[in-house]
């Protein structure tokens, strides 16, 4: 646990947030702060609307109403004269770069070498000089282990290895927040563990986290808080021990004891 | 019940060879029909030193340059128009959609042959181009052969490649568009950087045969008198009379380019296959 937490000015502030995909109720009135160097884990069964949440933290998806705040900005539009402007796509573009997103599949671009997928955003995002992007990148491949497989390509690496890929790939764009969707689900489960494993050096060096995912072990060792999430709503949410181990929910418990089997 | 038999040890034993026989009698009876087709030819009405003579005429040499030029230069339109259309086409701007189905449904809905055409008489209905009173020039004068040709096979084909570009934008997995978005990219970036390399594997095969095919589609360049090699072959044989020998020519002419693309296309194909199982 980073523990030290600060309670001043959260990093990302969810407020209120509604979605419907057609008459189907997404999120209903979901609201979330999370802290600077704060690690929260997701939790809820298939279907509560957690990778929705995620997606529109990262304008992958819109919400229909209520508010995100990322980094002091709001998501999407500028508020001017008392009304809101929506904001062009590359302005929007621009404030994706504030959090990082680490896909259940990966995603990684199978055209491109492990160090090319990392590399691609510095060079033509951010439009560093390829020479010292690549150094740069090549430190990020050694943080996750993966200092030999540079020219490697995706169809070359396991599962962990792939996902280790990803999260240097969204490192690489100096995110302030960084956002797992069940890092783990795709994997086999002897490969759980190292990526699991770059995560937590993820959170032990500060970086702030929301973390969907059913590792129940990883929420309790490294989170700092837990939110359950039942039928888009956040129906709990506490420290990891308080959640995990004494869910006031009658729902909660019943999430986790299937969980755990 | 009985005790099962012992199964036979087959360590030992080698696989015998497959004996092909249907494979032999067919080629056997291939070879016979060519053998025959071959000499139908040879004894034919065909005076073959006429073909040997004029395979590299001058005027034969410069019409399958002026081929392969346009080939290479109405592909060229053809695909940016293709790839600029199919992008419209997935934008999330209604007037560019509209704008990229227009141009598909307009020029794949009328002939080839009637668009080089209504663009080799475009001075009929504008006798000048330009801005009056400031610049213009006699459409005549512009609308040569040459350029009627490149316009109206070009952008004939832009309408059919921008539907092969759209199946291989497609045919890429949404996660790749999110993963580009996430990492900052814009719609545009995101396509050139990530999703068109990828759908260049889908692409290119029908590409290549589109290609293969614009180098005897511009055949009809013929009949707006673009010298093209089969207007080249046909200008020989009305004044000598040889036109089975100069059609022949122009058929080996096509064969040899068209030999010659092919091994290209495969080149470009294990380019695009990086990163996948087949290519490297
Ligand atoms: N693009 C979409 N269109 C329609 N329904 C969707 C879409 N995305 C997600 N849903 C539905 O929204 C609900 C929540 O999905 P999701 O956020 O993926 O939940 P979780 O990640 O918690 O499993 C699910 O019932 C899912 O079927
Ligand atoms: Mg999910």
């Amino acid at each position: 646990m980073t523990g030290a937490a600060d309670h001043r000015n959260p990093i990302v502030s969810i407020v209120a947030l509604e979605k419907h995909f057609g008459a189907f109720r997404v999120l209903h009135h979901v609201s979330l702060d999370v802290f600077p160097g704060e690690v929260v884990c997701l939790i809820g069964a298939s279907g509560s609307g957690k990778t929705t949440l995620l997606r529109c933290i990262n304008q992958l998806a819109q919400q229909d109403s209520g508010a995100i705040w990322v980094d002091g900005e709001l998501n999407g539009f500028t508020i001017a004269n008392g009304r809101l402007h929506r904001r062009s796509e590359r302005e929007i573009a621009r404030q994706r770069l504030a959090t990082g997103m680490v896909f259940q599949r990966f995603n990684l671009f199978p055209h491109l070498t492990a160090l090319e997928n990392i590399v691609e955003g510095p060079v033509e995002v951010l439009r560093r000089p390829r020479a010292a992007a690549a150094e740069e990148v090549q430190a990020l491949l050694a943080r996750v282990g993966l200092a030999d497989k540079a020219g490697h390509y995706p169809a070359q690496l396991s599962g962990g290895q792939q996902q280790r890929v990803a999260i240097a790939r969204a490192l690489a764009m100096h995110p302030r927040v960084m956002l797992f969707d069940e890092p783990t689900s795709a994997l086999d489960p002897e490969l759980v563990g190292e990526v699991l494993a770059v995560m937590k050096e993820l959170a032990a060096s500060g970086m702030t986290m929301i973390v969907v995912t059913h590792e129940l072990g990883f929420a309790r060792e490294v989170a700092d808080r837990v939110v359950f999430m039942d039928h888009g709503r956040i129906l709990e949410q506490g420290p990891a021990e308080e959640v995990l181990l004494r869910p006031r929910e009658a729902r909660t418990q019943a999430f986790l004891s299937a969980v755990l089997g | 019940m009985t005790a099962p038999a012992p199964l036979p040890d087959i360590s030992g034993y080698s696989i015998a060879p497959e004996r092909h026989w249907g494979r032999w009698l067919a080629v056997a009876v291939i070879l016979l029909l060519l053998a025959a087709l071959g000499r139908a030819f040879a004894v034919g009405m065909i005076e073959w030193r006429y073909v040997g003579a004029f395979l590299t005429a001058p005027a034969i040499l410069t019409g399958i340059a002026n081929t392969l030029v346009m080939t290479v230069a109405t592909m060229a339109l053809g695909i940016a128009l293709g790839v600029t259309t199919a992008t419209m086409r997935m934008s999330p701007n209604p007037v560019l959609r509209g704008v990229a189905v227009g141009y598909v449904w307009l020029f794949r809905g009328t002939p080839v042959i009637l668009q080089l055409l209504l663009w080799f008489n475009l001075a009929l209905i504008f006798p000048r181009l330009g801005i009056s009173g400031v610049w213009t020039v006699r459409t005549v004068d512009v609308m040569t052969p040459m350029v009627a040709a490149f316009l109206g096979l070009g952008i004939n084909q832009g309408a059919y490649t921008s539907e092969v570009v759209r199946a291989g934008m497609l045919a890429v997995d949404t996660g790749q568009y999110e993963a580009a978005k996430a990492i900052g990219m814009t719609r545009l970036l995101a396509l050139r950087r990530i999703v068109l390399p990828q759908a260049m594997r889908v692409i290119i095969p029908p590409l290549g045969n589109e290609f293969i095919g614009m180098v005897k589609l511009t055949s009809l360049a013929s009949v707006i008198q673009y010298t093209e090699i089969l207007h080249s072959a046909q200008n020989i044989y009305y004044a000598n009379s040889r036109v089975i020998e100069l059609l022949i020519v122009a058929a080996i002419w096509y064969l040899a380019v068209i030999s010659v693309l092919t091994p290209l296309q495969m080149l470009l194909e294990r380019h695009f296959a990086r990163g996948t199982a087949g290519g490297r």
